[in-house]
């Protein structure tokens, strides 16, 4: 519990907590891409470097840019506000968040706590992790990517077709 | 001796840093390491804006500023006094926040990047073991700051702005990413300091640069051109384009806020530079063998100023593209051939070295090239242009 | 093959980049507070007044008719008539200008008020620095700084200030005919005066005749 990680902890959980209560949309998607930051910085702090850096590269450079298209793009006028969620809709919420964070309790728990971890542990370089993904995990990567490309060409065919819908 | 001048500003560090208490030398190491940067690049920019005018108005057979100072060297000077004595205006219905953040996000982020680009021997901020990743990641959150500007202006022309420079930014990061992708490859590592490392050789006096292999120089110019369209430079300078949108995602921004946009589009360049300089040109390693006793800091710096010269050059060559045909071409030439030329940057790994593999790769690029452009070009054959009232 | 005009290009703007510093004739820009071009005779920019003589006071040749004031399309032109005449350049009494300012700021340099002018009194000049620090005072040009000799008339416009000489002195013989004619005439009738002293009938007769027609009218 360093100050560095409490600084970090709670860049992190009062973006996404801003994310939820803002009003304007894109203040919403801002603070969840803040939350989304505080996180990767989480990650640099653990010495995962490869992790860190990928959750930067996703999660602020493309998913938030993404987010912020989709809310231009589908909105007539940009940084309406969002209406809330009814009572139904806050309960069921509520639950899914219970149920999120029982899993991640009972995770947390069940797992290695640190002080098991004794002695020399893991050095997650970016080579390893490489070599992890080439090697032992490479057909799970290797459907992952066709999985992707199916859905690049499907989104580019969606898109095609639009395009000429007069035909 | 010339070791001496080399490590010189490390050896400086270490001596500064004896007479630190060892409680505060952490922190100071840092401010150590971190000030030389905050100071050397945007002295750079303000050098670089002088070159840029002076160039631009040459190659229009023009003089350029030459008033502040001889030859006009003060001009930098100039507009930094008169960018900071403006008036800040912030329009009424802008978003407050969000309008001062993206100036701020956008200059610590250019700046954030130059930490894992080695200036010369020993002389980084932080040799990251995903050194390349990084800059990638944080060359990402430029494009936020962009959108922040365009959309908290509320203006029609700054929204206009941010929506093509996100789509120009996010259709060439992706070959800007794989184009350096070969450098990775071949040495291995994404550390920025290892790539230099591995370049730092010398066959006879030729340097192993990567830029002297077929995929090596394919991968150059297309990270060149990737580069210059990130950073939102001509010819691809469609987001501030001034005849259609004035000024694109800055125009609601004054003062001084609209002199860190333009820092930030400097240090950008730069930072785009410095990092095809590390991968592709050998970072600080001299350029033949017989010269390695001129400092490699100087070196560094020396094929940086190079380049930024080369973008003033294809600035004031090059005309604005159309919105069109900068998506065609990221979309449907860049990325292919950086695609293949990964392709042959694993080939090459392993083909014997020799002449065979040398015509093998070489070839394959080309026809490819051809191959692309020829299809970029379909059912487009341009007319033959008549100028009828030319001469 | 992609990037032949690129290239084309590239080249065009190495040469003139290194053809600028090379042949002193690419670069066309005149450094202006240090070199000027010659100013060609039909340079126009802000009027001035023309006086005749050594000294602008005495020698104005406005007269203060006021159409110049009232042709002026900005209205930048502000006249005071003196209540007493003065003898202008050729001895004759004339109203002069007490206050005559032209507002450097809301000129137009139309021209207009030279166009108009009867007495050839305001004419345009080739000055065109005419910004001052001061807002209020230097813009507003007063008769002191508006009159220049007719020397330095013919200086910057040659020509045009020989013709207006020209036609002035015409003016001039024309009027001296006349005042000479009148003077004869006036010698004349004082003649014929003295001579109808000498016999008064034909006056009263004369006198009589006028008031006939004033009546038939």
């Amino acid at each position: 519990m360093t100050l560095s990680f409490l600084l970090l902890a709670a860049i992190a959980i009062l973006g996404a907590a801003a994310a939820m209560n803002l009003k304007n949309a894109v203040h919403c998607v801002l603070a969840l891409t803040l939350g989304m930051a505080g996180l990767a910085a989480l990650y640099l702090q653990l010495g995962a470097q490869f992790v860190g850096l990928t959750q930067l590269l996703v999660y602020v450079g493309a998913v938030a840019i993404l987010a912020v298209f989709a809310i231009m793009l589908t909105r007539s006028r940009t940084g309406e506000t969002v209406a809330h969620g009814s009572a139904s809709s806050r309960i069921s919420g509520a639950l899914t968040a219970l149920l999120v964070f029982a899993v991640l309790a009972w995770a947390i728990f069940t797992g290695i706590s640190p002080q098991q971890l004794s002695g020399a542990q893991p050095e997650a370089s970016v080579r390893e992790v490489g070599v992890a993904l080439m090697q032992r995990f490479v057909l799970p990567l290797e459907i992952i990517g066709v999985l992707l490309t199916a859905a690049l060409i499907g989104a580019g065919v969606l898109a095609i077709e639009e395009k000429g819908g007069d035909r | 001796m010339p070791e001496m001048i080399d490590q010189i500003f490390v050896l400086l560090k270490h001596w500064i840093m004896g007479y630190v208490p060892s409680g505060l030398q952490p922190l100071c190491s840092a401010i150590l390491s971190v000030l030389p940067v905050l100071v050397v690049f945007p002295l750079l920019f303000a050098i670089t804006t002088v070159l840029e005018r002076k160039g631009l108005g040459r190659m229009q057979n023009r003089y350029g500023p030459n008033r502040a100072g001889p030859w006009g060297i003060l001009q930098p000077v100039a507009d930094g006094v008169k960018s900071l004595t403006k008036e800040d205006v912030v329009p009424r219905s802008a978003d407050q926040l969000v309008h001062l953040m993206a100036p701020i996000l956008i200059v610590i982020a250019s700046f954030l990047v130059y930490s894992v680009v080695p200036v010369g021997r020993n002389m980084v901020v932080a040799d990251l073991n995903a050194g390349v990743l990084f800059f990638f990641a944080i060359g990402s959150m430029v494009e936020l700051a962009v959108f922040m500007a365009g959309w908290s202006s509320r203006s029609k022309y700054s929204l206009l702005g941010a929506m093509r420079a996100i789509a120009q930014m996010i259709s060439y990061e992706m070959p800007m990413v794989l184009s350096g992708v070969v450098a990775i490859m071949a040495a291995g590592s994404l550390s920025t300091v290892t790539i230099v490392n591995m370049q730092a050789g010398y066959t006879g006096i030729w340097p192993h640069w990567y830029l002297f292999t077929p995929w090596g120089i394919t991968g150059y110019i297309l990270f060149m051109i990737a580069a210059t369209a990130e950073s939102n430079r001509c010819p691809f300078d469609m987001p501030e384009g001034e005849s259609e949108i004035i000024a694109g995602y800055f125009i609601e921004y004054s003062g001084f806020k609209f002199a860190l946009f333009f820092v930030a589009e400097y240090l950008g360049m730069m930072a785009s530079s410095a990092m095809a300089i590390t991968l592709f040109l050998g970072g600080w390693a001299a350029p033949f063998s017989f010269l390695t006793w001129i400092p490699s800091w100087f070196w560094f710096f020396a094929k940086l100023i190079l380049m930024l010269m080369v973008f003033i050059w294809i600035r004031g060559t090059l005309p604005r593209l159309r919105m069109d045909q900068l998506m065609n071409f990221g979309w449907k030439f860049m990325l292919p051939l950086s695609l293949i030329n990964i392709l042959s940057a694993g080939l090459w790994h392993y083909l014997p070295s020799g002449f065979t593999r040398w015509s093998v790769i070489s070839l394959l690029l080309l026809l490819s090239c051809f191959l692309l452009s020829r299809s970029l070009r379909r059912n487009k054959w341009f007319q033959e242009r008549t100028y009828r009232f030319a001469s | 093959m992609l990037g032949n005009g690129i290239i084309k290009g590239l080249a065009e703007t190495a040469r003139n980049f290194f053809g600028s510093y090379v042949d002193k004739e690419r670069l066309t820009t005149v450094q202006f507070p240090e070199e000027r071009l010659p100013q060609i005779e039909g340079t126009r920019d802000f009027p001035f007044l023309v006086y005749d003589g050594d000294d602008w006071e005495k020698g104005l040749r406005c007269v203060s008719c006021h159409i110049c004031e009232k042709e002026c399309p900005p209205k930048c032109i502000f006249i005071e008539k003196s209540k007493d005449k003065k003898p202008d350049a050729v001895g004759k009494l004339q109203f002069y200008p007490v206050r005559f300012d032209i507002d450097v700021s809301v000129c137009m340099s139309c021209q207009i008020c030279v166009e108009v002018c009867p007495f050839d009194a305001i004419k345009m000049d080739v000055e065109f620095e005419l910004s001052s620090d001061d807002r209020f005072g230097g813009l507003l040009h007063h008769k002191d700084k508006l009159a220049k000799s007719n020397e330095y008339y013919h200086k910057i416009h040659p020509t045009e200030a020989a013709a207006v000489d020209a036609a002035l002195a015409e003016d001039r013989e024309k009027e001296k005919e006349k005042q000479k004619q009148a003077a004869a005439a006036a010698a004349a009738a004082a003649a014929a005066k003295a001579a109808a002293a000498a016999n008064p009938p034909p006056a009263a007769e004369t006198n009589t005749d006028a008031s006939s027609k004033e009546e038939t009218k």
